[in-house]
């Protein structure tokens, strides 16, 4: 026995930086494929089937996917209030830059305003929501009173009426998405090289023109973070839109993620399969953004090795 | 530095400068501000209609004390303390050892593992949610802080794996090696010599997740129901119909709601923004 212990030991010392790396990965890897791998390849394998979530799953093939792309208007309204979310919230990332831009000097008590400028984000989007939900009323809301002063009245208030209410919990969803790129950007400008930044000067560059051809080519990193979380954001929205309106009015502001929802775990009944086919659209729209980004890490660490 | 320092600049400019800082401060946080004074605001104003003037009197401690005293505000915090502080230490936890393996050691399949937590961590929350609910309910977890921490430990792992993988690649690999020639064991090296100088990326790590999941409010909806086991951001939409329109009580419950990451974030504000800005600058 004692051998046989010694032998194990020396097998082990052996092969231990094999081995240590797969002994640190194992609980890691164990909780992330059964919480997030696994799941996605379910919900694959539930969107093929009709499905209360309680009882038998019935097989029904492609059927879910053909009901979803063949004239469902809830799903239409959905995909195109997505690409409105996608385009809009892009928005963020020059209004981020921007602010940072004001924000970028050394004067007294601007570390303070800076990590004011970044409150927005902290805080959750249920309360962000409510708050622009209160800011929106028809009538007593200070938007509508503010608008009212220069003669436009929306009827329903921004969020009752279904022309208007998207944009409306666009421009919530912005304010804590322009904060996180103006706190990329406040860090990307502390990066700038200040001896480039000296010789376009002598150049004669300033203004736009230095932004353009000497600030932002530096700023790419935190131009592309930006980007990529922006794009992800806008896909994820759902806080915003279960708080401020529940997809309302006459189903005007459903988004994907948000419809998905609704259709799984609806009052009316769960149909877990018709849910899944619309998470799977989701999901491939979600996967050129990840690829891309992959993609792009991949470079990188190519260039370091 | 860009654009010009304005201490270059002329007095004037100097001085316009600084007077529009506050200003712009005040325009961007008008919703925030408004919020806080709804907070402190009696009943009665709302039902006159004096939504955005000024107090007609201030009831700071008679909103606050009916959010704490008579609503289920309480449960809901003490429910996401019970949540969040769980899931940092969870997450950070397996993300050091996921980063420090993948950060540390060339073996095949290297990068094939790092990508599926960053993929992993990118998915839309919807494709995972029938299947994690079924997962729960079949642990007899559902409805408990329990299943909703164990899905976010996993889910964060994800993002933390990054953070920590590139960390652990900035530093000075010679010291492993040391190390590794004193004939120190692998594991040792991770306790010893590793993570001592994740310290700063351990905290960073910390504060984000408690703000992330303190924030968190889809799968608290998807994986819990009522004031047993709900957090404070779904416990406030219930909360929302509990006292529907009384927007005095609703702002005091919001701002509560809203206090811990904030302190956090003002806390520790550099490490806050250190892990969000990770890769922003190269």
């Amino acid at each position: 026995m004692a051998t046989a212990s010694a032998n194990n030991r020396s097998w082990y010392k052996r092969n231990e930086i094999a081995l240590t790396p797969w002994v640190f990965l194992i609980p890691g890897i164990f909780m992330f494929s059964l919480y997030v791998i696994y799941p996605i390849l379910q919900s694959f394998w539930i969107s093929f089937h009709e499905w209360d979530g309680l009882g038998e799953k019935t097989w029904i093939g492609l059927a879910n996917y053909e009901r979803l792309l063949g004239g469902d208007r809830k799903f239409e309204i959905s995909f195109w209030n997505n690409l409105r979310w996608l385009v809009l919230y892009l928005l963020a990332i020059p209004m981020g830059l921007f602010i940072s831009l004001f924000l970028n000097q050394k004067v007294f008590g601007i570390r303070f305003y800076k990590s004011l400028f970044f409150f927005p984000f902290v805080i959750s989007q249920v309360v962000v929501g409510l708050v622009f939900s209160w800011f929106y009323l028809p009538n007593d809301g200070l938007f509508d009173v503010l608008v009212g002063k220069v003669g436009i009245d929306i009827s329903g208030g921004i969020l009752g009426n279904p022309n208007t209410a998207t944009y409306g919990i666009i421009a919530a969803g912005l304010w804590p998405q322009t904060a996180y790129c103006m706190i990329l950007y406040l860090t990307g400008l502390n990066a700038v090289d200040p001896e480039q930044v000296e010789a376009a000067r002598l150049d004669g560059a300033k203004g736009a023109r230095m932004l353009w051809y000497v600030i932002l080519p530096q700023l790419k990193p935190a131009t592309f973070i930006a980007f990529v979380v922006t794009i992800i954001g806008a896909l994820r929205s759902f806080d915003f839109i279960a708080v401020m309106t529940n997809g309302g009015p006459f189903g005007s502001t459903r988004v994907l993620s948000f419809y998905m929802f609704e259709e799984s775990l609806s009052e009316f009944g769960f149909r877990m399969g018709y849910g899944a086919a619309i998470a799977v659209v989701l999901f491939f729209i979600m996967l050129g953004f990840i690829g891309y980004f992959l993609w792009s890490m991949y470079q990188d660490e190519k260039g370091a090795h | 530095m860009f654009p010009t320092p304005i201490e270059k600049r002329s007095r004037s400019a100097q001085i316009g400068y600084q007077a529009l800082l506050p200003v712009v401060l005040i325009i961007w946080l008008l919703p925030l501000i408004a919020v806080a004074v709804f907070s402190i605001k009696p009943d009665a104003d709302f039902t006159n209609g004096n939504y955005w003037g000024w107090p007609s009197s201030f009831e700071l401690f008679n909103n606050y004390g009916k959010v704490f005293f008579e609503s289920d505000m309480p449960r809901y915090l003490l429910n996401s303390v019970f949540i969040t502080i769980p899931t940092v230490i969870g997450a950070v936890l397996l993300s050091s050892m996921t980063g420090f393996a993948l950060g540390v050691y060339r073996f095949r399949g290297n990068l094939l593992i790092f990508f599926m937590f960053i993929a992993g961590n990118f998915v839309p929350f919807q494709i995972l949610m029938v299947p994690v609910r079924d997962l729960t309910l079949s642990m007899n977890l559902y409805d408990t802080k329990t299943g909703l921490v164990l899905f976010h430990i996993a889910f964060q792992t994800g993002f933390c794996t990054l953070f920590m993988r590139n960390f652990i690649r900035q530093l000075p690999f010679a010291l492993i090696e040391a190390a590794r020639v004193e004939g120190v064991a692998e594991w040792r090296i991770f306790v010893y010599v590793v993570l001592p100088l994740m310290k700063p990326a351990l905290a960073a790590l910390s504060v984000l997740i408690f703000t992330f999941i303190w924030n968190d409010y889809f799968w608290a909806i998807v994986l819990t129901q009522g004031p047993d086991s709900q957090p404070v951001t779904a416990g406030i939409t219930s909360f929302n119909s509990q006292f529907r329109a009384a927007y005095h009580l609703m702002s005091a419950g919001s701002i509560v709601a809203a206090l811990p990451p904030v302190a956090m974030f003002f806390l520790m504000q550099k490490h806050f923004i250190a892990g969000l800005t990770l890769g922003a600058v190269k």
